[in-house]
């Protein structure tokens, strides 16, 4: 297992200024060939994370392995690592063809060799043509593709991407989704990329990390991650979710909303605080006097595929996801699998070793 | 409507303050002292002793422009760059001096450059012979350059501060060190920045005439000298208004020449406009 990892955080902790920690002790590995997201809301750190894999940061402590080896005092371009930029940061003085030539020309690269190169980067971002273009006249989607070739041509064993697709429109932001994804398994690279749209980091990702104020809150693959959450955290930020405090008395019990509910979970000490998620289409509403809960639907909202009613049971809204319609103001009872309720102990934090373990 | 009205006071100085006094100009450059119509004034001009003082003016202008260019870049280079922690002191430094009087730090450099001067003074002090410094070429462009370089500082350092960090960090990333990041990306970038500071080195250097008189001496002549005695003293406000138009056609093909730089840059503009409209 180890020797599969390609890139390795140990430790790593940032501060700016002195005072203001940034990321707290990251624990992280990537294996080659991984499409891993760092997932979380702006200014979690995983903009700075990228940076110190990237070489433009480095860590207040901590170490960072490539291969085995620390490649902490490299510079970034001696790293088998390439960026593309949040704003792609393309050179608006050269035309596409020069740009994406940069890295090679300045490898010396002979230039028959360039230009074969150049046009086989521009086939893979489907702009071939477009070499004399001027980067000013492109679409943002055309500029993006351009920042990539322009990464990809130095080979680099490891593509990083912050937010690549954050200024695109819904539609584009699809399309340009599955390209990458394709790209990425087609080159068989490693990418590291930065997002904070939990959609996207599904999609796309085989491994998430969710970080939250400079630390990981989890990291799992989307499975994991969305149907196992470990925390409140992950859980509320993962897609919409129902969180109530409960208590747990005793193994395969949860107390919550005034109820005491059968579970899966075992092994917690009598009548600790916990948190209960569920998910709002894990909530079955049934006729009321079917349901563990009763309570009134009080408003619908139609999502296109499925409507969401909120439903005031026992004092707390519930969120709950159907394809069938309760209408407003009907008294409905509400069920929950045992193993659809998740429960975690409250301001449960992965543990380093939790985190490696896989 | 209303904007109309909002731009007529503005409209109206720009009537009396400068096209009324460009089309005198302009007037009195074709018109002899008996008011009829001529050509005379031009051809004086071309006379080789009038060429002769022309060209020097564009000569020292240009020379001026270049030195600031040379001293100025780097300056603006290092009071831009990041991890210069002392920059505000520095850029303070640069514009105490231009507070002062234009005239009173001309003449501080009389003193300085005196046979008696400073610089003399230490010169035979260490053993040397004095030698000439004022009202010298030498002399005039110094002037030129000491007052006119904060305007070739400032529209410099001005881009440099503006250009986008991560522009930077992709050229180390693509394997580029210092020096290659320089002159591809961060030079190239700053043309713009350079055009003005071009032209607002050259417009004042090629238009003076307090500094070739300070500096310079009397009989120094810049065509802003030859001007100022054709109005003032030889009173012939005829020919002077004809050596006012040639110098006006000689900034304008300076400044046509600089904004070539900036060309492809509106082009790409106007492009990009037109890719978004379509
Ligand atoms: N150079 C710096 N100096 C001081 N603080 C910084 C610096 N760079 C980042 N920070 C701070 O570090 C925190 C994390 O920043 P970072 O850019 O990594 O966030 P992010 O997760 O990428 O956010 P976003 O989604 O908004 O891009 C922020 O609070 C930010 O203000
Ligand atoms: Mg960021």
């Amino acid at each position: 297992m180890e020797e599969n990892r390609l890139i390795n955080l140990i430790d790593v902790s940032k501060t700016f200024d002195g005072y203001t920690k940034v990321l707290d002790n990251i624990n992280l590995y990537i294996k080659k060939n991984e499409f891993l997201t760092l997932l979380g809301p702006s200014g979690c750190g995983k903009t700075t994370t990228l940076r110190i894999i990237g070489g433009f940061e480095t860590p207040s402590s901590g170490d960072l392995l490539f291969e085995g080896e620390s490649i902490l005092g490299l510079a970034p371009h001696k790293r088998r690592v390439n960026t593309v930029f949040q704003k792609y940061a393309l050179f608006p003085n050269m035309n596409v063809y020069d740009n994406v030539a940069f890295g090679l020309n300045i490898k010396k690269v002979d230039k028959n060799e360039i230009k074969k190169e150049v046009s086989r980067m521009l086939e893979l971002v489907n702009l071939n043509g477009f070499e004399k273009r001027s980067v000013n006249s492109l679409s943002g989607g055309q500029q993006q593709r351009i920042a990539i070739a322009r990464a990809l041509i130095n080979k680099p064993e490891v593509l990083l991407l912050d937010e690549p697709l954050g200024a695109l429109d819904l539609k584009l932001r699809k399309e340009m989704q599955i390209e990458l994804k394709n790209m990425q398994k087609e080159l068989s690279i490693t990418f590291v990329y930065v997002t904070h749209d939990q959609e996207e980091a599904l999609t796309m990702s085989d491994t998430i990390a969710v970080m939250h104020g400079g630390i990981i809150k989890q990291i799992g693959s989307p499975e994991d991650i969305y149907n196992e959450p470990k925390n409140a955290f992950v859980a509320n930020f993962i897609g919409e979710s129902n969180i109530i405090s409960g208590v747990m008395h005793k193994n395969y019990e949860v107390t919550f909303a005034g109820h005491t509910f059968p579970c899966i979970d075992k092994n917690i000490s009598e009548d600790t605080n916990v948190d209960v998620i569920i998910r709002p289409e894990d909530i079955k509403i049934v006729s009321e006097d079917m349901g563990q809960l009763k309570g009134v639907v009080k408003n619908v909202k139609f999502l296109g595929i499925h409507y969401e009613m909120h439903v005031e049971a026992s004092e707390f809204t519930w969120k709950v996801q159907s394809t069938v319609l309760s209408p407003e103001g009907s008294n409905v009872g509400l069920t929950v699998a045992p193993d659809l309720i998740h429960v975690m102990k409250k301001d449960e934090v992965i543990a380093k070793e939790e985190a490696d373990e896989e | 409507m209303k904007s109309k009205l909002l731009s007529f006071p503005y409209i109206l100085c720009m009537i009396f303050l400068v096209i009324i006094p460009l089309l005198l100009i302009g007037y009195y450059s074709i018109i002899d002292f008996d008011g009829n119509l001529t050509l005379n004034n031009f051809s004086q001009v071309f006379e080789p002793m009038f060429l002769r003082i022309i060209w020097r003016s564009i000569r020292l202008a240009v020379i001026s422009t270049a030195i600031c260019f040379v001293i100025g870049y780097p300056i603006a280079y290092i009071l831009a760059s990041r991890d210069f922690v002392k920059k505000s002191f520095l850029l303070f430094l640069f514009i105490v001096p231009m507070w002062m009087n234009f005239l009173l730090r001309t003449y501080a450099w009389l003193t300085i450059l005196e046979n008696n001067g400073i610089v003399n003074t230490i010169f035979r002090a260490l053993g040397f012979d004095g030698f000439q410094l004022l009202y010298t070429e030498g002399a005039v462009v110094l002037g030129m350059v000491y007052n006119y370089l904060p305007f070739m500082v400032l529209p410099i350092y001005t881009v440099l501060t503006k250009m986008d960090n991560s522009l930077l960090e992709a050229s180390a990333d693509l394997g580029a060190n210092r020096r290659k990041t320089f002159t591809k990306v961060v030079f190239p970038l700053s043309i713009p920045g350079v055009a003005s500071g071009v032209t607002m080195v050259f417009m004042p250097s090629v238009t003076t005439f307090v500094i070739s008189n300070l500096l310079g001496g009397a009989d120094f002549l810049l065509i802003g000298n030859l001007i100022e005695q054709q109005f003032f003293r030889a009173n012939n406000w005829y020919f002077g208004a004809a050596l006012a138009v040639v110098m006006i056609v000689i900034i304008l093909v300076c400044n046509t020449f600089v904004t070539l730089f900036d060309k492809n840059d509106d082009n790409e503009r106007e492009a990009k406009r037109k890719h978004e409209k379509a």
